[in-house]
């Protein structure tokens, strides 16, 4: 070895110049998101670590340690672009171009010894496609990390517990009950009632887009938990539709305590702690309002 | 042999379980709440599960099994202060405890009993009848 690391060495220059021209006519270039000067530094350090990894005399094997550094800075482009909002083509073209810049520059060195030039194409393509795959695979793993997090995020906020009264519990579900939210919501909701020793918890579903038969069954189960805590448990929030669909599924509600509005399950709760929330006087509240 | 103490408590039972339940110490609580219920005539049992971390099914079965017994010598039973984790638990195997009273506290649970009993009028004549007595004194 070897030809392509010594072409590299020699031709560096060129070929950054090459790679960073490709780069900048592509369609996908992206001058959002990334400054011409960062790609320059970037492409540099990356065409240099490969440079030096090549000459150690492996090109076949990117996860041998002598290609670590190349496969770090890699690694760290791609979770970085997957952060900021790249494409997975713009991910994966930015190491591909790579490829098009060097074989143009082997091939204006090489031009008289084609069997050498077929070989070292061959061998620095197999390299390129490993290190692209590579992107991408990190790629992928920085925008999965980013959807988990979001769906953590996503469980934290939407399970708020509310005491609306003394003694009495509301929680509003907003989005697809799935079993792993339907955990959270039953823990939280359980624990609150132990803190507070509320009687009464309200599930409001108004937030929730649709009532399968599983759905249902987790909604059964929250209400079977509270009761076994000691607790009642009014299910409200439910729209013409979801009624619809519930009726069809054959789903049995019918002893668990169901309200159409929030409203309504309040006052039902209301009347189930024996408590009477009425207007003071009329007059009162109409001269406070004008006022 | 280890026994849980069953408490009377006017018209009713109370039983405090603090120690994990095993399956004989289930078994012999059964016995003996179901003894107790028809030697004083008990009209409620209260069940204070408080401090049990762990349940099973048999668990879930022998708590059903009290509160039906109990029922047929018209006895009402009242679980009180089951910890959220054993909620989901016995949820999750599909035991409901259908039939089982349930309330957060002890206190809660005795005013749903007296509730449940028609004792509450009686007893609270007899609360007001006390009270100024007692003021006097």
């Amino acid at each position: 070895m070897n030809q392509s690391a010594q072409l590299l060495k020699k031709k560096k220059k060129t070929i950054l110049e090459n790679w960073i021209k490709n780069q900048l006519t592509e369609e996908s270039l992206r001058e959002d998101l990334i400054s011409n000067d960062e790609l320059r530094r970037q492409s540099e350090e990356l065409l240099d670590k490969l440079t030096s990894a090549l000459e150690k005399g492996n090109t076949e094997d990117i996860y041998n340690s002598d290609f670590e550094q190349v496969t770090d800075i890699l690694s760290d482009i791609s979770v970085t672009r997957a952060r900021q909002g790249f494409s997975p083509r713009e991910v994966t073209l930015y190491v591909l171009s790579l490829k098009q810049a060097v074989t143009d520059v082997m091939e204006k060195e090489l031009r008289d010894k084609p069997e050498v030039l077929y070989k070292e194409i061959l061998q620095f393509n197999k390299l390129i496609d490993s290190l692209s795959i590579h992107t991408f695979e990190t790629y992928l793993r920085g925008r999965e990390e980013v959807i988990l997090r979001q769906t953590d995020e996503i469980n934290e906020i939407s399970t708020p517990v509310i005491r609306v009264w003394d003694g009495i519990l509301a929680l509003p579900i907003i989005g697809t009950l799935d079993s792993s939210r339907t955990q959270i919501v039953m823990e939280n909701l359980l624990q609150e009632i132990v803190n507070t020793g509320s009687n009464i918890a309200i599930l409001d579903i108004s937030g929730v887009p649709a009532v399968d038969s599983l759905v249902a069954q987790h909604l059964i189960k929250t209400v079977s938990a509270t009761r076994l805590m000691g607790a009642e448990c009014i299910i409200s929030g439910i729209r013409a539709e979801i009624a619809q669909t519930i009726v069809h599924l054959g789903i049995d509600l019918s002893n668990i305590k169901t309200k159409a509005s929030l409203s309504s399950a309040l006052q039902l709760a209301f009347s189930m702690l024996a408590l009477e929330v009425k207007k003071k006087n009329a007059n009162s509240f109409s001269g406070k309002v004008i006022r | 042999m280890d026994r849980i103490p069953i408490l009377k408590m006017g018209p009713f039972l109370l039983v405090t379980i603090q120690v994990d339940l095993y399956d004989r110490l289930a078994l012999n609580l059964e016995n003996d709440l179901i003894a107790m219920v028809s030697k004083t005539g008990a009209r409620g049992v209260l069940i204070d599960i408080s401090a049990v971390n762990i349940v099973d099914s048999f668990m879930g079965r022998i708590l059903g099994n009290i509160a039906s017994m109990s029922r047929i010598m018209d006895a009402e039973t009242v679980v009180v202060g089951m910890q959220p984790a054993v909620a989901i638990t016995l949820v999750e195997l599909g035991l409901t405890l259908q039939g089982v009273h349930t309330a957060l506290n002890v206190e809660k649970g005795m005013d749903l009993l007296y509730d449940r009993t028609d004792l509450l009028t009686t007893q609270e004549d007899e609360d007001n009848g006390e009270a100024p007595d007692d003021y006097n004194e």
